[in-house]
This record gives C-alpha cells, sequence and structure tokens, in this order.
C-alpha cells in the first residue's frame, strides 16, 4: 500500500515515480521507447487499474490510462496541488428561526469520493455538507457537529448509545430538533434503537441519508436534508423519524416511523418504506402532510430516556433443509435469545422444535417474525405453529423482524428473566407493535420489458 | 465584402459525434433501437447542484447553470430505459461492442489506443444528463485523416454517453425524454488546423465516411452532431454546438469569422476612443422606470403591467459601436448574454434607439437620468427587478471586455447558420473520475484481433464498385452514402445490369421518397426477391419503382403478391409472340423494316412493366425478319 502521497500505486511503477521525485497532483511527463509522450497532472488511481499503469489527467480534463515499463521515462515538470474541498461561505444565520441540531454519524450523505479506492466515503463534515445546502438557513438556526464518521454497516450498539446520549444532550439542552447524518445501509436499526432509547422525545428526531453521494449534482442529499431539518423545526410530533424520498422524484420525502421502516432497495432514492404502515408524513417543498395523526405530539410529557442495548440477541432467517444447530451454537456463544424470521405465518420446520423446547426451559428467549416482510405472523393456525408456541416460542404480531432485534437488544440489557424478557418484547414502546394492518392502496406492480 | 481567412488567423477545429449501433447502450442493458410502445411512461422530477470536481474546483459552466435552479422533469418509457437511465442504479461496465467500434476508428486513422481506458464524469447540470454529468472517456490520442493532400491531425477519439432529448423548456421547468440517453457516441475532434469554411466541411465529410467505414454507427436524423472550435488570432476559441447538417458547417465558419473580424475592429475602436474595462466595470445600473409610465412600446408596457421595472447601463464611449451589418454586432452579443444570464426576453439599446415604440424624448430624459453624453451608448431591460439585474450585470461584464479580448464561449449553431451565445466555455475543472465504473484495459491481444478485421475505408469502397461494375464515381458514392453497397452486390449476382440496379437503389428509392412512399420498410429480402423474379423473366424490370412503392407500403407483401395485385406478371411468351404476329401480320412486307419502331411502341404500350423491352425487340425483329 503506498502512501497518500502516490494513492494507488505499487511496485515497480511505484519506484519510477518516487524515484522521479513525483507525487499525485504533480505535473509530470511520460516518455515511451516510441517516441510518444502523455504530459498532464499525475492522478491516484483505483485499485482496480492494473499495476502497470499510470493514469494522468490531461488538460482537457481527461485521465488516461498508460502503461509503463521501465524503457519509458517519467518526469516530474512541476509541482502540483493537492485536491481538497473548500467550503462555500455559508449565509448568516437567522436567531429567529427554531434551532436544530444537525450531527453527523457517516454514511453516503457525508462522502465524497476516495480517489484511491474508487469508492465513496465519510470525507466532508457536517458543517460543509450544510453550507452546500444554503436553504437550510431559511428553515432553522442550524448547528452542525461530526459525533461519528464510519459507514454504517460497521456501527455497533456501543455507537447506537453513543448516539442516543448525544440526542439526549441536546434535547435536554433546548434543541428544538434533531436531525442525525447517517449512512443508509442500518439507518433503520439506528432509527428502532433510538425508538426505543428515546421514548416520546419532546422534539422531533430525524435520521437522514443520501443514496447518492453529495458530490454529485443529483444528490438526493440536499433534498432529504431539507426536508429532515423542516421536520425537525416544525413537525408538530415528537418522535423519532426517518425521512428519504417517497418515490424516485425529488419533490416528496417521506418521514417514516422509526420502528416502522426498512431499507427495501439496494440503490434507488425510495429505498426506505414503511412496513405494515404508512409513513408519518409526507414533506413536500415546505409543508408536511401527515399521514397518521396518532402520533406523540412535541413536549416533555412522557419523555423517558432508556439508553441501554445488549448484543447477546440475534436474528436469524430460516430456509428450506436449515438445521437448529445455528440456535445451539448461539446459546452455547453465550447469546441470550435470537428473532427468527420464519415461513409464512411464522414457522420453522419441526425438527428444531426439541432444540427450541431445552432453549426456552434454560431461559434463553425464541421471538418469532416472518420473512414475508408484510403482515402479523399467527401461530396458531397450522400444527406447526402451536406446537412452535408450545415449545416456549414467543409470536412477535406484527413487528419487522430487524426491529424486533433492536428491541431485543435493548430488552436484554434491562430484563433479567424470560418472562421479564418476555413481557417487554410484547409490550408496545414506540409503535413497533401495530393494531390495525390496512389494505395496499394501490397495486406496485409495473410491466417488465 | 469576402473575407481573408488567412491574414484573419482562422483555425478551426471539429468534434464529430455520431450515434453508435451497438446492441445495448453504453452502461446499462438497454436497446439502443427499442421497439417503442408508446404506453406507460413515468414522470420523474428532478434538481441539479452544482459540485466541485476532484481538484476542489467548481467550473465556471456547471455554476451558471446552477444559477437558475429549474425542476427538470425526465419522461422514462420502459421498453427504453431502466433504473440506470433514471441514476437509480449504478452504471454496469463499460460497453465492450462500443469500445471495440472506436478502437476500429482508432485503428484506421492510425491513432495510438490507450492502455486503460478511464471513464469520467463530465459535469452538465443542465438536466440532459439525470446524474448531473455525461460519461465519457478517451479511447485513443493522435492519428490523422488527409483531405486533398492536407493532413488533418486527430486529437482524440472518445467515447461518451448520449444526452437525454429535451422536449420543452421554459425559465422555470425543463421536461426531457430519456430514450436517448445512454446510447453510445463516438467523438472524433481534429486538431484546430483548418483554416477555411470549406476545408472544414471537407474535413467533416471525411470524418463522417471514416466513421460509417467501421460499419458501427447509426444513419438518419438525429445520429450527428458536429460541433466547431473556431478562433481567429488574438481571440478566445468558440466552441459552436449543434451543428447538424453537413452544409450549414461552412455558413457557420464564415458567420464565426466575420463576427469575430467585427468584434476585434470594435475593440481597436473601443481602444482609440480610450474606454477602458475598469471604466465600465465601474458604471452603476439605474431604474429608469419612471421614465417610461406611458409609454408607446408594447414590450416595456407589458414588462410594467406584470409588476417589472426598467433598468439602464450606461455604456461610456460605446455610441455607434452597438449596431453592425445584419446579425454581426455587438448589440446582438449584449442581448445574447443577457438572455442567457438573466433569462430576459431582450435588451433595447440606444444605436437602435428611438425605435420599438421607445419615443426620443425617453431617450433624452434616460439620457439625462444616466449621464450618458453623446459619445455614450446604453442599454435598457425591462424586466422583473432581479432578472433585469442580473441580464445587465452580464452585459456589463461582456461590455468591458469588448474593451481588450474577445472571451472564450459555447455558443449554440442555428438553422440560418448564425450562432447565438450559449454559456461560458467549460474548463477542466467539471470533469472527474467515474468511480462506479472500472477502467477497460485495451490489451494487445485485443488490439490484434480488431486490426486484423479492420473494415477498407469507403474511398476503396467505391474504386472498387467503379472498376468491377463499371459504375460511375456519383452513383458508386450514392451507393455508399445510401448505404446499399451490401444489397447491391447481391442483386447484381442475381445477374441484373449493375447500372440498373444502382440506379433503382439510388435514384429510384430518393424518388419515391420525395412522392412520400415508406421506403424505409423495405428490406434487402423483399427487394432481391423482386429482381429475382425480373431474373427469371417474372416481370419486367421498367415494373421496379411501382412494386417496390407497393412493398413500401405494405411491409407484409411479398414481391410475388405484390406483382400479381399490379397486374405486373409477364404473359406467357407463346401469347406475346402471337400479339407480335398480329402486328406484324398487319403491316405490308415492304413496309415492316421502317415500321419497327412505331410497332415496338405498341409492344411497349401494351408490355411495359411486364416484359423486358430489350427481349420484345429481339422477339420483334425474329419475326419481321423470319417474314
Amino acid at each position: 500500500m503506498s502512501s497518500e502521497k502516490w494513492e494507488g500505486y505499487s511496485g515497480l511503477l511505484l519506484e519510477m515515480i518516487r524515484g522521479a521525485g513525483c507525487e499525485v497532483g504533480d505535473e509530470v511527463e511520460v516518455e515511451r521507447p516510441d517516441g510518444s509522450r502523455f504530459r498532464g497532472l499525475l492522478m491516484s488511481k483505483t485499485e482496480l487499474s492494473a499495476e502497470n499503469i499510470i493514469v494522468i489527467k490531461l488538460p482537457n480534463g481527461y485521465n488516461v490510462g498508460v502503461a509503463v515499463d521501465p524503457s519509458c521515462t517519467i518526469r516530474r515538470i512541476a509541482p502540483g496541488r493537492r485536491p481538497a474541498f473548500t467550503r462555500p461561505p455559508t449565509p448568516p444565520q437567522r436567531p429567529d428561526l427554531p434551532r436544530v441540531r444537525v450531527i453527523g454519524t457517516g454514511g453516503t450523505i457525508a462522502s465524497r469520493v476516495d480517489y484511491r479506492t474508487g469508492a465513496v466515503r465519510p470525507a466532508i463534515s457536517s458543517e460543509d455538507l450544510v453550507s452546500l445546502v444554503p436553504e437550510l438557513y431559511d428553515v432553522a438556526y442550524v448547528e452542525a457537529e461530526v459525533l461519528l464518521s464510519v459507514y454504517s454497516e460497521d456501527l455497533t450498539v456501543k455507537e447506537w448509545e453513543l448516539i442516543a446520549e448525544r440526542v439526549y444532550q441536546v434535547v435536554r439542552g433546548g434543541g428544538e430538533g434533531v436531525v442525525l447524518t447517517h449512512g443508509t445501509d442500518t439507518m433503520h436499526y439506528t432509527a428502532a434503537a433510538l425508538s426505543f432509547a428515546l421514548q416520546r422525545p419532546p422534539v422531533p428526531i430525524v435520521l437522514v441519508g443520501a443514496q447518492r453521494s453529495s458530490d454529485r449534482p443529483s444528490s438526493d442529499a440536499a433534498t432529504n436534508l431539507i426536508a429532515a431539518v423542516w421536520t425537525a423545526a416544525r413537525a408538530p410530533f415528537g418522535e423519532v423519524v426517518l425521512a428519504m424520498h417517497s418515490w424516485h422524484s425529488d419533490d416528496e420525502v417521506a418521514i417514516h416511523r422509526g420502528t416502522r421502516v426498512v431499507k427495501m432497495h439496494t440503490s434507488a432514492r425510495n429505498a426506505f418504506r414503511s412496513v405494515n404502515a404508512s409513513p408519518l408524513a409526507l414533506y413536500r417543498s415546505g409543508s408536511l402532510e401527515i399521514l397518521d395523526a396518532d402520533y406523540h405530539p412535541r413536549g416533555l410529557d412522557g419523555f423517558v430516556y432508556a439508553p441501554g442495548f445488549s448484543d447477546r440477541a440475534a436474528l436469524v432467517k430460516f430456509y428450506p433443509s436449515m438445521g437448529p444447530q445455528i440456535l445451539e451454537y448461539l446459546e452455547a456463544s453465550g447469546f441470550r435469545g435470537v428473532v427468527i424470521e420464519g415461513t409464512g405465518l411464522g414457522h420453522v420446520a419441526r425438527r428444531w422444535i426439541p432444540v427450541i423446547r431445552r432453549l426456552t426451559d434454560s431461559g434463553f428467549f425464541v421471538g418469532m417474525c416472518s420473512q414475508c416482510r408484510f403482515g402479523r405472523v399467527n401461530m396458531r393456525v397450522y400444527n406447526t405453529g402451536r406446537d412452535l408456541l408450545a415449545a416456549g416460542v414467543t409470536q412477535l404480531e406484527d413487528m419487522l423482524p430487524e426491529v424486533a432485534l433492536v428491541k431485543l437488544m435493548w430488552t436484554l440489557s434491562r430484563a433479567d428473566d424470560l418472562e421479564g424478557v418476555r413481557e417487554l418484547m410484547l409490550r408496545p414502546i414506540a409503535g413497533e407493535i401495530g393494531a390495525r394492518i390496512l389494505p395496499e392502496v394501490a397495486c406496485n406492480w409495473t410491466t417488465r420489458s | 465584402m469576402q473575407l481573408d481567412y488567412k491574414e484573419l488567423g482562422l483555425r478551426v477545429g471539429l468534434e464529430i459525434h455520431r450515434q453508435l449501433n451497438t446492441r445495448r447502450k453504453l452502461f446499462c442493458p438497454c436497446s439502443t433501437s427499442p421497439p417503442l410502445r408508446g404506453g406507460a411512461r413515468i414522470e420523474v422530477a428532478r434538481y441539479l447542484r452544482e459540485t466541485q470536481s476532484e481538484l476542489g474546483e467548481v467550473d465556471q459552466a456547471a455554476r451558471f447553470e446552477s444559477r437558475r435552479m429549474r425542476r427538470i422533469v425526465y419522461l422514462s418509457d420502459p421498453s427504453a430505459t431502466c433504473l440506470v437511465e433514471l441514476d437509480e442504479e449504478p452504471p454496469h461496465p463499460i460497453n465492450e461492442e462500443a469500445v471495440r467500434i472506436a478502437l476500429t476508428t482508432a485503428l484506421m486513422v492510425g491513432a495510438r489506443p490507450l492502455d486503460e481506458i478511464h471513464v469520467m464524469r463530465k459535469i452538465v447540470i443542465d438536466g440532459s444528463n439525470t446524474s448531473g454529468f455525461q460519461r465519457t472517456c478517451v479511447v485513443a490520442l493522435g492519428g490523422e485523416i488527409r483531405i486533398d493532400g492536407l493532413a488533418v491531425p486527430i486529437q482524440t477519439i472518445t467515447l461518451e454517453e448520449d444526452a437525454a432529448r429535451i422536449v420543452r423548456s421554459t425559465p422555470s421547468e425543463v421536461v426531457y425524454d430519456l430514450t436517448r440517453l445512454g446510447i453510445p457516441l463516438i467523438e472524433v475532434s481534429t486538431g484546430p488546423v483548418l483554416t477555411s469554411p470549406q476545408e472544414a466541411a471537407r474535413a467533416a465529410e471525411a470524418i463522417g465516411r471514416l466513421l460509417r467505414a467501421t460499419r458501427g454507427v447509426k444513419r438518419g436524423l438525429g445520429t450527428v452532431r458536429q460541433d466547431l472550435n473556431i478562433s481567429v488570432r488574438g481571440s478566445g476559441l468558440m466552441e459552436v454546438k449543434g451543428v447538424q447538417e453537413l452544409e450549414l458547417i461552412p455558413k457557420v465558419v464564415e458567420f464565426e469569422a466575420r463576427r469575430l473580424k467585427h468584434l476585434q475592429d470594435v475593440m481597436a475602436e473601443l481602444g482609440r476612443r480610450g474606454v477602458s474595462p475598469s471604466l465600465v466595470e465601474s458604471q452603476p445600473i439605474h431604474d429608469v422606470t419612471g421614465v417610461f409610465r406611458d409609454t408607446g412600446s408594447r414590450v416595456i408596457r407589458r414588462k410594467l403591467s406584470e409588476g417589472g421595472v426598467v433598468l439602464c447601463l450606461r455604456l461610456p464611449g460605446f455610441a455607434g459601436l452597438l449596431r453592425g451589418e445584419g446579425e454581426v454586432r455587438l448589440g446582438r452579443e449584449l442581448a445574447g448574454y443577457a438572455k442567457a444570464w438573466g433569462g430576459v426576453e431582450g435588451i433595447f439599446h440606444s444605436d437602435e434607439l428611438p425605435g420599438y415604440g421607445v419615443s426620443e424624448d425617453e431617450v433624452r430624459s434616460v439620457r439625462t437620468l444616466v449621464g450618458a453624453g453623446e459619445g455614450d451608448a446604453f442599454v435598457l431591460v425591462a424586466d422583473e427587478g432581479a432578472r433585469a439585474r442580473e441580464a445587465l450585470e452580464a452585459v456589463r461584464t461582456r461590455a468591458a471586455q469588448a474593451c481588450h479580448t474577445i472571451p472564450d464561449e459555447t455558443r449554440g449553431a442555428l438553422q440560418d447558420g448564425t450562432t447565438v451565445y450559449l454559456r461560458p466555455r467549460p474548463g477542466a475543472a467539471r470533469m472527474y473520475p467515474e468511480t462506479d465504473i472500472p477502467p477497460f484495459r485495451v490489451s494487445p491481444s485485443l488490439l490484434a484481433e480488431i486490426a486484423r478485421g479492420l473494415p477498407p475505408p469507403l474511398e476503396k469502397v467505391a474504386e472498387d464498385l467503379m472498376r468491377r461494375y463499371g459504375l460511375s464515381s456519383q452513383l458508386a458514392w450514392e451507393l455508399i452514402d445510401e448505404e446499399r453497397v451490401e444489397e447491391f452486390e447481391i442483386i447484381v449476382g442475381l445477374g441484373i445490369a449493375p447500372s440498373v440496379v444502382a440506379s433503382v437503389l439510388t435514384e429510384g428509392l430518393k424518388q419515391l421518397r420525395r412522392e412520400g412512399v415508406p421506403v424505409e420498410n423495405l428490406d434487402t429480402e423483399r427487394i432481391a426477391g423482386y429482381f429475382r423474379l425480373v431474373s427469371e423473366g417474372a416481370t419486367a424490370k421498367e415494373s421496379a419503382l411501382q412494386v417496390l412503392a407497393e412493398m413500401s407500403r405494405d411491409p407484409t407483401l411479398g414481391p410475388e403478391e405484390a406483382v400479381d395485385r399490379l397486374g405486373l406478371r409477364a404473359p406467357p411468351l407463346e401469347e406475346v409472340r402471337q400479339f407480335i404476329d398480329q402486328l406484324v401480320r398487319g403491316v405490308t412486307p415492304e413496309e415492316r423494316g421502317r415500321a419497327a419502331g412505331r410497332l415496338m411502341g405498341e409492344l411497349m404500350k401494351k408490355y411495359r412493366g411486364r416484359v423486358d423491352g430489350s427481349l420484345l425487340n429481339k422477339l420483334l425483329l425474329e419475326r419481321i425478319s423470319a417474314s
């Protein structure tokens, strides 16, 4: 691995570049034995580029890859300057507007292209981010800070606790709304975690991300961020919510309840959907349409700060021919409970039953959700379900599997015995268990071509 | 007045773009010629923002576009577009079929293919690309084409994705159709070595032929776009976009040469008058709305009734310099900047006033208000306040430049051969790497394979046609230009005279097209099928246009049915002989020699299109000499 001065280069070519006294950003010239010359800026390159290729930015802006071997000459023509992000000047803050704290935790929304690996990586700060969206200063008195700078797949319960604590401080300190910028991959897990750790919060706590990094003109970051800050500043509810595009268009952002939302698309802007519920609200240029009036209103009434998560809980997806050894492994490894994504109404193979009975007898929690994604589990319809219930499985209603896992992690850090865990798991805390599932409004099917 | 291009130091470079006829788009598996059903179309609304390049700079052209935050609407037809065009899925690796065509082009002109192709993002935030950038990559550098002994150096051969097609545009919203987005485009750009309008046109034609020789490009309307880079000695570079037809190239070049010459003359005159850029820059913008309360100008009245204002900028020492000859005048340039930057409809300037309903009194009042003496000019803009101000600020900047420079510009070509200012010329700052697409390694073995299968240049194809089939140069080139060489060779192989086939396939089809016959419905199989009937004597070649027209109108009709439907099937030879016999016997033996011409006329009248004329002639002469 070469240092930043020679990002992406290695082996013989790296030696030649260093030998010529060149580093990334310098103006260089490569001459090949046939007399052909390539002159331009030496660029860092991606790891997908072949080892003998030097990447040069021509004066017309194009990068080109030139194969170099020891018969070639590399010359340094002039020193260059390294790429740097310069923050545009920010407009003046308006103290008459609600105070919203934007807390950065990382992710695509705060990412720029990494010219070494070719991937996007967390690189710009929350301040940089809000400075790119000057409209925010007409919406709220925005204060930005960076708490974490990590890919969301690297988050653990420790970071959830850190985030919850920081949000709690901000809320206690008089913040009128909180926005968390977050990587989208696990944003719904964090949303669920904050929903349990900060129950009935006095102000909106809005998680927001982007599916296109902020260094692209078409990034969804600005639209989502404006909607998130607007919601944090002015929404009538005190809830943990997640703000992301409702569809392919930039015109509308869905405000999902933190315990009702999952990421259901790898790349599209409307990756997040509320499941077994409608979004709480829809944001459209400066106005909020409330879709579910049954929300907790702003205010300190009923606010509970209940931090603490255990990582001794697991989520297991059942598939045909799968054996129950995974459960035995989990118990032996010190886990205290599992949420199973069963088939259909909430089933696993019958041969799992003796193992489950033994585990629950020893105080290990086994909860059942469905891998169907939509609908409620009901284990009284078929024999297998009834037998699983008899073996000690707890059916988790219409809870989303990811949310049930997060709730179990939260529950295990505060309930000591199996009865206590069961009771807490089935007690509605933050809208994670719903009473009524409504028919779908419209057919979501499109023609393929 | 004829311009002396040499003295002017005219330099023209070309960027010729052409769509490739690949099966798939450049970065996704959508078809490049989808069967459009015109059915389920979705409309997606977006906004684009300026960003910084990897060098931390914001491009001037990108900033220009993002000043106007417009709502962009995309129409997406699912038979032609997927999530990639909607910028909802990362691009797939580059289409190798397209890379091969570009490499073929490179090898045909002796360009040096790069060892590794790196796809770039070229920031374009007018909305024509959903991502806010056009993906583009250099495939090869160098090489040359020759026109009349002049070697024209090729600078780059690039591959890029075609942009979405604009459907309509207003100041607040622009609508694009995504069907075209992502179709591979090849761009061949030459060095700025062309020194006359005619030379530019010939070079463009030569590059067009080169691309067609690859057999990998699409044809027809909208598949070719030509950009011209034009400068004269001491001027900035004019990048003129979107010249669709070859014939327009010399006109555009001549117009630009004339325009740049005029701007140089204006600059020299301003120098003589001692007008400095800083003097122009320091001019304030005045509100002169009060002067026009009761104006006779309809335009100004309308703008004022919509709540607009009239703003004025004094241009010290500019009197008489805003008008010029025809479309070549500084006033038109200033109007271009006002429209582009302020989004206003236009300007009034003092060289054309009084006029357009603006009275002499009003002109005098304005002059007094802004302190403009006889030697000064002024520019008026009537529009909404902020827009009018932005427009005049752009005018001020451009007028100050007029004192000492001719700035780089991106201009648009119009149908009449003139050009208009579009935006500043983008720089290298708008390019950054497309990190979603891995670099494409151009291996020596791939190059060797392409070199082995290199198609002949079209000049060689034309030579062959002339030599082997005795065609004229004109017919040979027409076959090439109509891309019917292969079809021609198949039909000639059936034993039909080459000159007959060539004229039917070129002049004949052109005539039908002029008459509105949908000849694009014809395929080689049906055309060859018809000529097979001719070669078998089942019909005569004189029926060609009738039969081809009939088959064009009915795409399911076969040649046999077409001939029968039109009643053009040849009668049995015996029947023809009997008719000839009858005719000949109607003439006395001593008159028969002289009557041959008249009898032939009667035969043709009866059998035209059914029986070959030469066959009729032969049978008639046989009968006469036998008697």
